[in-house]
């Protein structure tokens, strides 16, 4: 009974009602928590973790014209590869599957009787199969409902025989290097190689491991690495119009075998290339000729680009104009030029070749055509705006950080997901970089733990006879070291049938990062304008309806469900972000980047990127603190992202995901900036400080406590940026103070008017 | 019996429409073919099945795309043709469909070469289900011509 009441009070917590225009202090102190559905306890605890699998609305209505009524976007934001701690791994010989649906046993079916189970995707009774009757942990017989695949919501099977019918590809690994004039200059092929050779051993992969590398200017350069040869051979291949292979082996040679051939490679190849005067750029050519060379196996290929691509097939022009940057007319080059990136992409995934893009250029590439390459085949891009590993030491030290990463993560190979909803619910639109095979099956060339992935449902039937639904997703693939195997993500999810327990079970986080990809796929198929009207229709829509379900309401107040309170202002810190943003000085490479981003970020770092975190530091004090290890680390509270919140005497920490910036204000206390940035006094801090000492003062202990645990939390790291109150970028530090206004953009106050306005029209 | 320019013209869209309606049929059949995948769904999950599949899809919606513009300069011959022979009712009921026909070749995506039917994002239910109405709308709309330009031309031969 207790259980329940609290459970009542959580739910009448959530419907309360919020009148924005009223409460100033709407951001809670702490991290957001997701809300609670209606499910019993029980049930809530064996449902999946949210950061793995997590739906916009977690009460489901039961009929489309609930759904509607709510005008909330319904979908499911995934992350099913991330880094887990504790993963149950089954090994037994039979998978339990439901003989129609094909869903996998799961902690959410009924079992009828000791012999019988009942699916519950697709409400069909199926056979328990013998060896599943006994549970091989506790010994016992006949109590089916206690093995492990049944008591976890995400498990990994290892597949038998029957999932593969070719034999488990090895891990392959192609690195693709530009090296023109422009390359070399940058100093990127040096930082490459350093982590190359750091990282070889831990590629990950096993004793069939291979890897190749492949250079390109004007002319295409592949790098032979025979056994017997003393050292490493380049053949240069210059007719680009018709590119073949020189040699048909030895260019992807096994890792282990050639271990001191390669690492001699990587020692020399960055000298190799000191003197070039090649300043164009065959990224065409080398990547068919990439392609050629990985067919037989798959495996996953890393291209580095500095520039656009200027001769050959796949070249691209300059399609920005710099004097458009200003206006909203000059987002228009959105859409990728040409379509060879897209083939080329489509024919990777064929092949079960990923592509990676890491472009480093100071000027226009057309990220919006060169992207292409990975969104199809499942690979990542990364982008690095002006780099230069002299005059940019942040980004330098950012390339080296995440090329580790990204050498050692986890990995999956010729991966295909698919999502499973119950009877009555279906899949129409998916988000993320994969191909599309068939309406409910994902081809991922590779899978890694840092993409996410979302997707948007509709209700055909009526789901009035059923008290819950379940959403499964499982993802087949090879493991680095050749196993076949599979991960399952089950989510369990109630059904509800009246609109204020659709509004109590919303949750504001989930729904921002699903209409941040809508708004993305609309800036790209018809205008940047319009996305950004859909954004503002999305608040109007769903505030007006709430106002409809509330009865005897006064003129001007802006009553909102306690659930929903933060979703005008994480819509107008989209508005405001990068991606979507009117204003001035965004170059279209870092718009597209960051629409890149939202449509492949997981749903944690998408938000901090969206609404990032402010902290006032030059106060951090032990009350609160959590231990993590050996060290404790302070627990600041979040403040609401306005200029009122900061203070000239304070110093303030901004996480905004992949960057941080440190603002000091001007009359901050000398102690601070003795203790723990190692300054005697303000003028003395340099304009681009980028790392904090480690001084040996309580404050700078707590301070670098706190600034390291933020960024193991996340696989990338973030810049740290030190901002003085007269800093020439200070500008990037207050434009995201979204609550603030600028000369382009509304406040967070008259947003509301402008909300309220819309509504009563 | 008057063999005007008008039952001549009622004569030769009588056949056109008859390709019309072969043309949509052959849509409606590769949309079915395209939502069915292999049957056996562990066999969907072979490696070596990626490159048949995405080699079918890029079969179909290559045929599909040459369709596309015979059916819509049929369409527009067909209006032409009425409003040289002064049939004004009979293009009025073609007029919306020249429209959408515009609408659609106008709205491509701006990579240049796809016409329609881009083989990377026609899988995904809502855009294939939008292509399945429409196909079937087409359907009906050209049986319906076609039988109204069948009425009209005996019309048009038999009423001077």
């Amino acid at each position: 009974m207790e259980g329940l009441s609290f459970q009542n009070k959580q739910q009448a917590e959530a419907l309360k009602q919020v009148n924005l225009l009223q409460e100033r202090n709407i951001l809670p102190p702490v991290p957001i928590q997701n809300p609670q559905s209606k499910l019993s306890p029980e049930l809530r605890k064996l449902n999946c973790n949210p950061d793995l699998f997590r739906c916009t609305l977690m009460n489901v209505p039961q009929t489309q014209a609930l759904l509607n009524k709510a005008k909330l976007p319904l979908g499911l934001l995934l992350h099913p590869f991330k880094d887990l701690t504790y993963l149950p791994v089954i090994t037994s010989s039979t998978i339990v599957r439901c003989r129609t649906c094909r869903t996998y046993i799961n902690p959410f079916v009924s079992f009828l009787d000791q012999r019988r189970w009942k699916c519950n995707l697709c409400y069909r009774v199926n056979d328990v199969p013998e060896e599943f009757m006994y549970n091989p942990l506790t010994r016992s017989y006949g109590e089916p409902h206690k093995r492990p695949e049944v008591q976890a919501a995400t498990v990994e099977f290892i597949a038998s025989s029957d999932y593969m019918l070719r034999p488990p590809q090895p891990a392959v690994y192609l690195f693709v290097f530009d090296v023109s004039h422009n390359a070399v200059e940058s100093g990127y092929l040096n930082i490459c190689c350093q982590s190359l050779l750091e990282n070889l051993d831990k590629l990950p992969g096993d004793s069939r491991t291979k890897i190749g590398f492949i250079t390109f200017d004007s002319t295409v350069h592949f790098l032979n690495l025979q056994e017997g040869l003393s050292q490493p051979q380049m053949l240069i291949v210059s007719e680009i119009e018709d590119i073949f292979i020189p040699t048909p082996d030895s260019l992807l040679v096994n890792l282990h075998e050639s271990n001191e051939l390669i690492a001699d490679l990587l020692e020399v190849l960055p000298k190799m290339f000191a003197g070039t005067r090649e300043t164009h750029s065959a990224l065409g050519p080398a990547l068919q000729a990439a392609l050629k060379l990985m067919s037989a196996t798959g495996g996953r290929m890393s291209v580095f680009q500095t520039q656009l691509p200027s001769i050959g097939v796949g070249q691209l022009f300059s399609r920005e104009d710099p004097n458009q940057r200003s206006t909203i007319k000059g987002a228009q080059h959105l859409g990728p030029a040409i379509d060879f990136y897209k083939k080329f992409a489509l024919d990777c995934s064929g092949q079960q070749v990923a592509v990676d893009l890491f472009l480093l250029s100071g000027q226009y590439s057309d990220m919006a055509s060169l992207a292409c390459m990975s969104k199809y085949s499942a690979g990542s891009v990364f982008y690095y705006p002006s780099f230069h590993h002299i005059h940019n030491p942040a980004q330098a030290e950012k390339f080296q950080k995440d090329l580790q990463r990204y050498l050692i993560r986890k990995i999956g190979f010729e991966a295909v997901m698919r999502i499973r909803c119950t009877k009555g619910l279906s899949i129409h639109t998916f988000h993320g970089n994969f191909f599309v095979r068939s309406t409910d099956l994902l081809s991922l060339a590779n899978i890694n733990p840092d993409s996410g992935f979302a997707v948007q449902m509709s209700i055909e039937e009526s789901l009035a006879d059923s008290s819950v639904v379940c959403f499964q997703a499982a993802l087949l693939y090879t493991s680095s070291n050749g196993e076949r195997r599979i991960r399952v993500h089950t989510l369990c999810l109630p059904v509800v049938n009246s609109v204020a327990d659709v509004y109590t079970g919303a949750d504001v986080q989930a729904i921002t990062c699903l209409l941040a990809t809508m708004a993305v796929d609309r800036s790209v198929s018809s205008s940047l304008s319009d996305a950004r009207d859909a954004l503002v229709n999305a608040v109007v829509d769903s505030f007006s309806a709430y106002h409809s379900t509330v009865s005897n309401l006064q003129q001007s107040v802006l009553v909102v469900p306690n659930s929903l309170r933060l979703f005008a202002l994480y819509i107008l810190a989209l508005l405001k972000q990068q991606a979507f943003k009117s204003g001035p000085c965004i170059g279209l490479d870092e718009r597209v980047f960051a629409m890149c981003k939202m449509k492949t970020q997981p749903l944690v770092h998408l938000m901090l990127m969206i609404h990032p975190h402010l902290y006032r530091i030059d106060n951090l004090s032990d009350e609160g603190s959590i231990t993590v290890g050996d060290k404790t680390v302070p627990q600041p509270h979040i403040l609401q992202l306005s200029a009122e919140k900061l203070s000239k005497e304070g110093a303030f920490l901004m996480d905004c995901c992949s960057v941080m910036y440190l603002w000091i204000g001007k009359n901050c206390s000398s102690s601070f900036i003795n203790n723990v940035l190692g300054f005697s006094n303000y003028a003395s801090i340099p304009q681009n400080l980028y790392q904090l000492p480690e001084l040996d003062t309580a404050l700078s202990q707590r301070v670098t406590s706190f600034v390291s645990w933020l960024r193991d939390s996340r696989p990338f790291l973030s810049i740290l940026y030190v901002v003085k109150d007269d800093a020439p970028f200070k500008t990037n530090f207050f434009q995201r103070l979204v609550e603030d206004r600028t000369e382009s953009t509304l406040s967070y106050y008259e947003f509301l008017l402008h909300i309220q306005q819309l509504i009563s029209k | 019996m008057a063999f005007t320019f008008a039952a001549f013209c009622y004569m030769l869209t009588l056949v056109l429409c008859a390709s019309l309606i072969f043309f949509v049929i052959w849509h409606i059949i590769a949309f079915d073919e395209l939502g069915t995948d292999f049957k056996n769904p562990i066999d969907q999950c072979n490696p070596l099945r990626a490159r048949e599949r995405l080699r079918n899809i890029e079969r179909i919606c290559s045929l599909l795309r040459k369709l596309v513009l015979p059916e819509y300069s049929i369409h527009g011959l067909f209006c032409v043709m009425f409003t040289c022979a002064g049939e004004w009712v009979t293009l009025g009921l073609n007029i919306p469909l020249l429209f959408y026909h515009l609408w659609r070749y106008f709205h491509r995506p701006a990579d240049g070469s796809e016409l329609l039917y881009d083989p990377a994002s026609v899988m995904s239910a809502d855009i294939l289900s939008y292509y399945q109405k429409e196909s079937w709308c087409k359907l009906a709309f050209y049986l319906v011509s076609f039988f109204y330009y069948l009425y009209s031309m005996v019309y048009t031969l038999v009423s001077f």
